[in-house]
């Protein structure tokens, strides 16, 4: 979908402010909320890429005015909301309960060992979103790709300054789950994954780009479509996943 | 879904109240709650990128086993986890100079780096920097890259996760870890800041 979210390039928003020091979390609401992306995720809430569309759904005025972490909660209630496992008028009362009573206890409840143990597994462990996939890619280090410029309603990665924009090919990562279809409810579907590496003159113009530089911007496969092939490689060579950067 | 701006008042007892259902749905428990806040404010952050830059400034067989799969040579140091199943590791040399970004979310090396700083998931970082990546270096974090250094800007919209490996710096051939250790700043491994001053 087409949101503020999608900001790079976005001129007007003022200067980056990098205070001298921070802790990591800056109030104890977010450290309440940090810990509902894993545990959410568990019991089956959404998995990352609808976690990410949630955030995207956002009212525009409150995702560019609120605290980051307070995107997480939208999310949650979003995702609890829509699968039937919060009720949205308890949750309004309870909040004016606590609003009243900000002192007051949360309920009572047993230590779960199933969760602190999933905790200490997951930290170190992760969630790859590499997939087996009999998929052949279609494009190889060294193509000159073009990333397609429609605009899809629903999730995607394909960030509005790089649609139409004409880069190469530059890292292969192989299959990865699909944004597209897995952010959307639509299953894992996955697809190659490349690093397209576009000037700063293709994306902003000659005129409006610093110089020497350039951008890295990771695409799935239906992302792409091909311009030139690599020079001196056979157009239908599939590319080998890994390497270093070009 | 709501249009208001709220006080941190108000998110607060929002939070409070979704944490109060979501305990009695078994969902979340405060110890495991304590535990996560406990992982990332004290045992998952950029002292472990550190430990990995270090070790690829003395050791020539790690620094290529790391640019060649940053997440299996982190794993020999035992960082591993959760925003970083896929890590690239990117050399800054004389001639290329690499940053890190996530313009659509805020993704972010976490085993290596801990949980991002505020202002990498804030609104004004994440629409400057691949548009102009000295001036935002320069005005923001008092850094200049040469014009003969290439600026690379990293965009991480996959779930591959991207880090810097800053350059050593001439003339520390003798130093200790521990000296090499206190070099290297969270802010040079995103790619926006130099390395420390040598204490």
């Amino acid at each position: 979908m087409n949101g503020v979210f999608d900001l790079a390039g976005t001129d007007g928003v003022g200067p980056v402010v990098v205070p001298d020091d921070e802790p990591v979390f800056r109030a104890e609401w977010e450290k309440a909320v940090f810990p509902m992306f894993a545990m959410c995720f568990r019991a089956g809430f959404f998995g990352v890429d609808q976690f990410r569309h949630g955030i995207e759904q956002i009212d525009p005025a409150v995702y560019l005015k609120s605290p980051y972490y307070e995107h997480w909660v939208h999310t949650v209630e979003h995702f609890g909301e829509k699968l039937g496992k919060l009720d949205m008028a308890e949750l309004d009362r309870r909040t004016e309960y606590y609003l009243a009573n900000p002192d007051a206890p949360l309920p009572a409840h047993e230590d779960d060992p199933e969760l602190l143990a999933f905790v200490e597994a997951v930290v170190p462990a992760g969630a790859p979103a590499g997939r087996p996939s009999d998929k052949v890619a279609r494009f190889s280090v060294g193509d000159v790709v073009r990333v397609d410029r429609s605009s899809p309603k629903g999730h995607t990665r394909r960030a509005r300054y790089v649609r139409g924009a004409v880069g190469e090919v530059v890292l292969h990562h192989g299959p990865m789950i699909y944004p597209d279809t897995a952010g959307n409810g639509l299953g894992e579907n996955p697809e190659h994954v490349y690093t397209v590496r576009f000037s700063n003159a293709e994306l902003w113009g000659e005129e409006h780009a610093e110089p020497n530089g350039a951008v890295y911007f990771d695409v799935w496969d239906p992302y792409l479509e091909l311009v030139t092939p690599a020079a001196g490689s056979a157009a239908a060579a599939p590319a080998t996943p890994g390497g270093t950067p070009a | 879904m709501s249009d208001k701006i709220r006080t941190q008042e108000e998110i607060a007892a929002r939070v409070k109240a979704l944490e109060s259902m979501l305990i009695e749905q078994g969902v979340m428990t405060t110890q495991a709650i304590d535990r996560m806040v406990e992982i990332y404010e004290h045992e998952v952050g950029p002292q472990l990128g550190a430990q990995v830059v270090v070790k690829a400034w003395t050791d020539p067989g790690f620094r290529e086993r790391l640019l060649a799969d940053s997440t299996e040579a982190c794993k020999e140091l035992g960082i591993s986890g959760l925003q970083g199943e896929d890590l690239v590791a990117l050399e800054n040399t004389d001639s290329v100079h690499n940053v890190i970004v996530c313009t659509l979310c805020s993704c972010y090396p976490w085993p290596v780096l801990g949980l991002p700083p505020n202002w990498y998931k804030d609104p004004q970082y994440r629409a400057a920097i691949t548009r102009e990546p000295r001036k935002v270096l320069r005005e923001a974090f008092s850094f200049d890259v040469p014009e003969s250094v290439e600026v690379r800007v990293w965009d991480s919209s996959s779930e591959m996760r991207y880090w810097v490996l800053p350059q050593r710096p001439a003339g520390t051939e003798d130093w200790s870890e521990e000296q090499l250790l206190a070099l290297v700043t969270r802010e040079s491994m995103i790619g926006v800041g130099p390395l420390a001053e040598a204490a």
